[in-house]
């Protein structure tokens, strides 16, 4: 089965904590990326800029509308997913864990309609 | 440079939503991924999602979606588009803007990109 | 009660005075000084100050003259602020001169939009921004609003607008009217401006804000065509916009789908303006060269004339599109050409003319490319490469009345 596991985390606090890393990952990241591959689970993986980048859409009535910023106004804010291959629930949420960024966010599994 | 298109559904807006948007998918579909596009992604309802955090090692679990909002994230797709201007373009190109939110993020280019 | 009426009528007031004289006022305002968004934070100023005391002391005689006094005692302000006093004295003095001048007779506020216009479609401009530049300046029109009828995220139109403005000062664009032997090349630079901003407001027809930037176009339209009364491209322009407005309300059905122009019922048609558009064509015609926007406005003259008149005119048509082709070289004219082609050629003429824009990268998700090829390979008999060609468009249309067109023809293809 697929599964995302969507990462929200403080997206300041994030920034400030990767600053000092040039290369962008940090050494925990590099680890949770290496065995998901190695478990043959990566299928996907990306990380997103800041939500002051971000954009909204909609179509209202015939009108498009574009609006600054993220959809949601969360605390935590999304800022990354990865697509895994896992057996069950019960093994994308063990991988979900595993994420480095479960320590100071929050990781949302969701099952991907197959199609 | 690369963009990600979230989508957000109102599931009670996409139930009434009438049988001709699926057809609108199936063109939205094509024109992507000639455009060299991402086969969407679509995920399962909300309600099905779990959510984990840890605190001082010890996991913390939460039943549905991290974030509670009227419109729920459904799935994504993405695209490579030489700036903002054409990402807003594709997002109001998807038949899903009509009943929901389409929020466009660029993504961080991966090491070795 | 009383008061609130003194404040409505106030705000209507300063909101007339704005619809009128914004442009006049900022153009008047930025000419010497070049910062347009200095002007724009003084006049601001005037206008937040006109709020507050003319619902308590009244509406003045002249509000031009008002405005442009407390304007000027605020930019005054801001360039003293700014500039050192040997450097910039004079300079202001001479400034505050004639801005007191004018203060004092708002007839003699000199009429400088035009020569401000051409600042905004200066080179020096990117030319994307151009129309946003002159929209904002001139109308007075918000970030946020332009950048909804542009479909570009809020923050960044109003990033850009003021990084344009910045480009004004830095690169000291003039703020004149340019020399005979140059103004037909600046001059188009400004019309296709004016025309962009239309064009936005024509296809996002559901759109209340868009109507209204149709409208703010050929307001634009006449002005120029009043500022420069002896250019015959400038009344070009403005005719093309009148005919096509003139087929707005027709080119919807009863459950809002998309008609095209052969389809629409003529009833719904204008004829006031389509005269209007006629009278401005005729006039251009007499002055002169012939330019883009009167080949393009004779074209239009043409279709509706087919349409009133019954008459068969495709070949003057096609002939037209022969001479916007040599001028423009545009890969949009050629589409459109073969579109007309169809009518004298055959679909499959028509069709070969496309394949000549095949190669062209622009056309790859230009929803207008496709769907001509659509409906000209349904009308060839070439049922695949229709089907094919008519998804792709209905997969690139942003507008919900045009998808709904694109799926019936679809159906229509599947059922005949």
């Amino acid at each position: 089965m697929k599964f995302m596991l969507l990462i929200h985390g403080n997206e300041q606090a994030m920034m400030e904590a990767t600053k000092t890393d040039a290369a962008g990952m940090s050494p925990e990241y590099a680890a949770f990326n290496q065995a998901l591959i190695k478990a043959g689970a990566m299928l996907a993986g990306e990380r997103l800029r800041p939500t002051t980048t971000a954009a909204s859409v909609r179509v209202r009535n015939g009108a498009t509308e574009v609006l600054d910023g993220p959809y949601a106004e969360t605390r935590e804010q999304f800022g990354g997913f990865y697509i895994i291959e896992a057996a069950d629930f019960d093994a994308a949420m063990d991988w979900a864990q595993q994420c480095p960024a479960a320590h100071f966010g929050t990781i949302e599994v969701r099952p991907v309609v197959q199609g | 440079m690369q963009f990600i298109m979230l989508i957000h559904h109102d599931d009670a807006a996409l139930a009434k939503a009438p049988p001709a948007l699926w057809g609108e998918y199936a063109a939205f579909n094509e024109a992507l991924a000639k455009a060299g596009g991402t086969p969407g992604l679509r995920l399962d309802h909300a309600s099905k999602g779990r959510s984990v955090t840890l605190r001082n090692g010890t996991p913390e679990l939460l039943d549905g979606p991290y974030a509670d909002t009227k419109e729920q994230f459904a799935g994504y797709f993405m695209i490579d588009l030489p700036d903002i201007d054409a990402a807003v373009q594709w997002a109001a190109r998807c038949p899903s803007a009509q009943y929901g939110t389409i929020e466009v993020r660029p993504i961080w280019p991966t090491r070795g990109q | 009660m009383a008061n609130s009426a003194i404040a409505s009528a106030a705000h209507e007031t300063a909101e007339l005075v704005a619809r009128s004289s914004y442009g006049r006022l900022l153009a008047f305002l930025a000419a010497r000084t070049r910062d347009v968004a200095g002007a724009e934070d003084a006049l601001a100023e005037a206008f937040a100050s006109a709020l507050q005391s003319w619902p308590v002391d009244g509406v003045p005689d002249n509000p031009d003259a008002w405005l442009l006094t407390v304007a000027r005692r605020r930019q005054t302000d801001a360039i003293r602020r700014r500039q050192t006093r040997t450097a910039g004295e004079a300079h202001i003095e001479l400034m505050m001169d004639e801005l007191n001048q004018a203060a004092a007779n708002a007839d003699a506020i000199a009429d400088r939009r035009l020569a401000l216009m051409f600042a905004c479609a200066h080179p020096a401009i990117e030319p994307g921004m151009r129309a946003p530049l002159i929209l904002q300046t001139i109308l007075g029109l918000t970030a946020s609003a332009i950048a909804a009828a542009f479909l570009i995220p809020p923050a960044t139109m109003g990033q850009r607008l003021v990084r344009a403005k910045a480009r004004i000062k830095e690169a000291g664009v003039p703020f004149a009217v340019p020399e005979r032997a140059d103004l037909a090349d600046r001059l188009d630079a400004v019309l296709e401006a004016i025309y962009a901003a239309y064009a936005k407001g024509w296809t996002e027809i559901g759109d209340s804000t868009a109507d209204r930037l149709a409208d703010e176009a050929i307001w634009l339209g006449r002005l120029v065509v009043s500022l420069l009364p002896e250019e015959p491209e400038a009344k070009g322009m403005l005719a093309l916009m009148l005919y096509t407005e003139a087929r707005r309300q027709a080119r919807r059905d009863a459950e809002g789908s998309y008609v095209p122009l052969q389809e629409q019922d003529i009833a719904r048609w204008d004829l006031g303006q389509i005269d209007s558009a006629e009278v401005l064509l005729h006039a251009a015609n007499r002055g002169g060269p012939t330019g883009r926007y009167q080949i393009e406005a004779a074209i239009q003259s043409a279709h509706c004339a087919r349409r009133l008149g019954n008459t068969s005119n495709w070949p003057s048509i096609v002939a037209l599109y022969d001479a916007l082709l040599h001028l423009t070289q545009s890969p949009v004219v050629a589409l459109n050409r073969a579109a007309v082609l169809a009518e004298t050629a055959g679909a499959d003429a028509a069709l070969a003319c496309l394949d000549g824009l095949a190669g062209d990268r622009r056309m790859a998700d230009y929803q207008p490319y496709w769907a001509a090829k659509g409906h000209l390979a349904a009308r060839a008999g070439r049922r695949a490469d229709a089907h094919a060609a008519l998804t792709l468009a209905m997969g690139l249309a942003t507008d919900d009345a045009v998808r709904r067109y694109l799926a019936q023809q679809i159906r229509q293809l599947q059922d005949g």
